[in-house]
């Protein structure tokens, strides 16, 4: 029951904070100058009418009320008026979301088991020189920001090798398929310069939890009623070394929706961050709304799986207590 | 005998004379901030990263003192020029690996050939027009056919490359070129090229100074001139010649202004008083020097985040130590403040500062990204710092303290901030690799425009760059190396700080 009030609790303070956000970046866009209708005859009338009907001639704060009945009533998030003309702003996200959320799962689907293995490879050789090379390469590779690997595998790979494309393929000319083999090949190269950082953080987080628990006194008293090392570091310690370990898994899924704004311009990803790039230089102040929202919601909900998640996996950490 | 009753006379204090204190410390004490200094010097890693922190910084600061150029400084002429560091090496040497086809490798070759044949006589041989100075194809390696086509890999110099060019100037800027010429003994005005001839393949190019039918040089005979030819023969020149046959050094342009045929590298000698082009990082896609725009750049991204780290410092310490230091209702009301901010993300506020302030004009792009970095960045601080007063602020000296009649404030500064500067130190150190690397991404995704004539930002300088990945990748590379060598040496010292200011791993060596 305590739990259930707990989650509850969390439920209404995000709710609260994305009330704040909400109202706080509407009132704020809405202050950024207008664009002029820019449909010509027939389309003009459309255009007026559904302006009309957005309320873009009334008050700011009418407008909000207006914007927020329709999402919560019709769940219609406005119109885009630059990227796609006259298309509802919920189509348009929907439509970047897919190359997004494939790149990011590929990667994390390389990312996850590399990394974790990594991270337990050099637990078991601390101190040897295969720990030595592998912490090098991880504080490397954490430190050095992902669109300077973009360069180098968009270089080296892609440019001086020429294995895979520099850029990723439209859904055109992949064949109309998410899926196809040309999709896959062209993305092969974000994937990578996602997968590194990834990799990295893992392999960090899993070495430094793992020494601990190899370290810990239940270890030695598995190793004297007589398991061998593997036995007891497969069984007690690398259980109790994901506990924390697994929260951050499930929040990187949750990130896989937001994507990386600077991956996907480099590799010219068609997706969601690249939607938002452009709907702040073209003033589409509906989508640039809508995609902000998106962004907020993504973080809240990681923030919030985060912090349940470590009282489901370790009954140890009693929810909502101080 | 009774104790209380002793004469006066039989009374004395024992150690009446010696004056009883602690003996001296005979070392000196170790602070707070020694002690953390002699565990900081002992990670070596930390130390590299010191040191290499300091030269970026040094090089930000002082680099644009030791560069010939102004951050402003842009000769299009010159853009996409090749790093050459001048020592002669093999590689950074200003050297481009081209694949030419005939035609365009006689274009080059006829560089250092024109550059020698002032006087239009031809009498010049093939060796002393490789030899020359002003040559740029400086060696040649294996010739490929394809499709048809005969192609030679060669080094070119980036530099000599640009050759010749057209200037417009006034007659005494004329006479003032040839007074240095005189002066120098270095050639700046050539002839003319009688660009209204039929044996002249681009009117617009002062590079195209010999005969050349459809691209192809000529022999005397007028036929087409192969390579072996002209190594032996020499190129026939295109030169306007008056009427006894000497070459014209200009033409009249309109009534104030005449056109002359400049060598662009002697003529850049005659604008900057002799000195020569030195781009030890090479130019940009504008002819920016890379040096000097990446000392400014590096300049701007430290300055803004030291700014931040500061201002937060300043922000969360206060904010921390109330909410830290009187707890209940201050804290919970406070921490609920913070709890919004923390979750409003970091893109969304630097955009609509920017879409507000910057691009309005009300403050400098500058200014518009502190205040997005300060809004939030502080909250990290803040919370470390409440963490800290909870821990120690019932501890038995705050309570004396408080006993001996202290102020709030007092207590706050004088006694328990002091015990989280550990803390605090460290998480400002670690928050400028974040601004640095938050900034270089914004300005990349444009989202933040530093790109002006006198102002950079290394993201900017990324972003420009990528353009020029596949073919002059050195545009990137400096300023990739740069900023991956600020991420990793910051985030060691900043891990280096934060275990020296750990007092339990005192005398733990591993």
């Amino acid at each position: 029951m305590a739990k259930f009030i707990y989650i509850l609790k969390r439920l209404g303070a995000m709710l609260l904070t994305l009330i704040v956000i909400y109202v706080m970046s509407f009132v704020l866009i809405k202050l950024l100058p207008v664009e002029k209708s820019i449909g010509q005859g027939n389309a003009a009338r459309i255009e007026e009418a559904r302006r009309e009907a957005l309320g873009y001639n009334k008050p700011i704060m009418e407008q909000l009320w207006i914007y927020t009945k329709n999402i919560l009533t019709k769940w219609d998030w406005g119109t885009s008026w630059k990227i796609d003309y006259m298309a509802d702003v919920g189509d348009v996200i929907a439509s970047r979301l897919p190359p997004t959320m494939l790149i990011n799962v590929y990667s994390l689907l390389f990312s996850i088991p590399m990394g974790v293995m990594l991270g337990i490879f050099a637990a078991i050789k601390k101190n040897r020189w295969q720990d030595q090379v592998i912490s090098v390469l991880i504080m490397l590779f954490i430190s050095v920001p992902s669109y300077v690997y973009a360069f180098l595998v968009q270089y080296i790979l892609g440019f001086k090798a020429g294995w895979f494309p520099l850029v990723t393929s439209s859904l055109y000319d992949a064949g109309g398929s998410w899926f196809s083999w040309t999709m896959f090949h062209s993305m092969v190269l974000p994937v990578l310069s996602l997968s590194f950082g990834d990799i990295a953080g893992l392999a960090r987080f899993t070495r430094a939890e793992l020494t601990e628990q190899l370290s810990s006194d239940y270890m030695l008293l598995a190793r004297t009623k007589g398991l061998t090392r593997s036995q007891a570091t497969v069984r007690h310690a690398l259980k109790n070394a994901m506990v924390p370990i697994l929260p951050s898994i499930i929040s990187m899924f949750v990130g896989v929706i937001g994507g990386s704004l600077i991956i996907e311009q480099i590799f010219g990803v068609p997706g969601i961050g690249a939607l938002f790039l452009k709907s702040i230089n073209l003033k589409d102040y509906d989508v640039f709304m809508a995609s902000s929202m998106f962004y907020t919601v993504i973080g809240l909900a990681a923030n919030i799986l985060i912090d349940l998640s470590y009282g489901f996996l370790d009954p140890r950490i009693r929810m909502g207590e101080r | 005998m009774d104790i209380r009753n002793i004469p006066k006379e039989k009374l004395q204090f024992a150690e009446g004379g010696l004056q009883l204190h602690d003996q001296k410390f005979e070392t000196k004490p170790i602070g707070f901030l020694k002690d953390a200094w002699l565990r900081f010097k002992k990670n070596k890693g930390s130390i590299v990263a010191a040191i290499i922190i300091l030269l970026i910084i040094l090089f930000a600061v002082f680099g644009p003192v030791f560069s010939s150029y102004a951050v402003s400084d842009c000769d299009a002429n010159y853009a996409l020029c090749r790093p050459d560091l001048g020592l002669g090496l093999p590689f950074w040497n200003g050297d481009k690996e081209m694949r030419l086809n005939d035609n365009y490798l006689a274009l080059l070759y006829g560089i250092g050939f024109g550059a020698e044949d002032y006087d239009g006589n031809g009498n010049v041989t093939w060796q002393q027009a490789t030899d020359s100075e002003y040559a740029c194809i400086v060696s040649t390696k294996d010739s490929v056919m394809e499709s048809g086509m005969h192609y030679t890999y060669c080094d070119v110099d980036t530099v000599m490359r640009v050759g010749f060019s057209y200037q417009t100037i006034t007659d005494v800027e004329y006479e003032r070129i040839k007074d240095w010429e005189n002066a120098n003994g270095i050639r700046v005005i050539y002839p003319m090229i009688d660009y209204d001839s039929e044996f002249c393949m681009d009117p617009d190019d002062a590079n195209c100074w010999y005969k050349s039918i459809g691209k192809v040089p000529i022999t005397k005979e007028g036929g087409r001139a192969s390579l072996e030819y002209l190594q032996a023969n020499g190129f026939e020149d295109n030169y306007k010649r008056d009427a006894e046959g000497k070459v014209v050094d200009y033409v009249n342009k309109d009534k104030t202004m005449i056109q002359v045929r400049v060598l662009y590298y002697n003529y850049y000698r005659y604008m900057h008083d002799g000195s020569r082009p030195t781009h030890i990082f090479g130019t940009d896609g504008q002819g920016y020097d890379i040096f000097i725009r990446l000392a400014s750049g590096a300049r701007i991204s430290l300055l803004l985040a030291f700014g931040v780290s500061i201002i937060n410092l300043t922000i969360g310490a206060f904010y921390g130590a109330i909410e830290g230091y009187y707890g209940g209702v201050t804290d919970m009301i406070m921490e609920r403040i913070s709890d919004i901010l923390a979750d409003v993300p970091f893109i969304i506020v630097a955009t609509l500062f920017q879409q507000h302030f910057v691009q309005t004009g009300k403050v400098s792009a500058f200014t518009g990204l502190l205040f997005a970095f300060v809004l939030t960045g502080w909250l990290g601080t803040a919370y470390r710092v409440r963490t800290q007063f909870y821990r120690f602020k019932n501890q038995e000296y705050v309570l004396a303290a408080r006993t001996l009649g202290a102020s709030d404030m007092r207590i706050m500064w004088k006694h328990i901030f002091p015990n989280s500067l550990g803390t605090i130190i460290t998480s400002s150190v670690l928050v400028i690799p974040s601004v640095i690397f938050s900034e270089s991404m914004l300005s990349f995704l444009g989202i933040v425009n530093f790109q002006s004539k006198d102002m950079t930002s290394i993201g900017t300088l990324l972003s420009n760059g990528q353009k020029y990945l596949s073919t002059d990748p050195h545009v990137i590379f400096f300023p990739a190396v740069i900023i991956s060598l600020l991420m990793i040496s910051f985030n060691l010292f900043g891990n280096g700080l934060r275990d020296a200011f750990n007092p339990s791993l005192r005398g733990t060596e591993e």
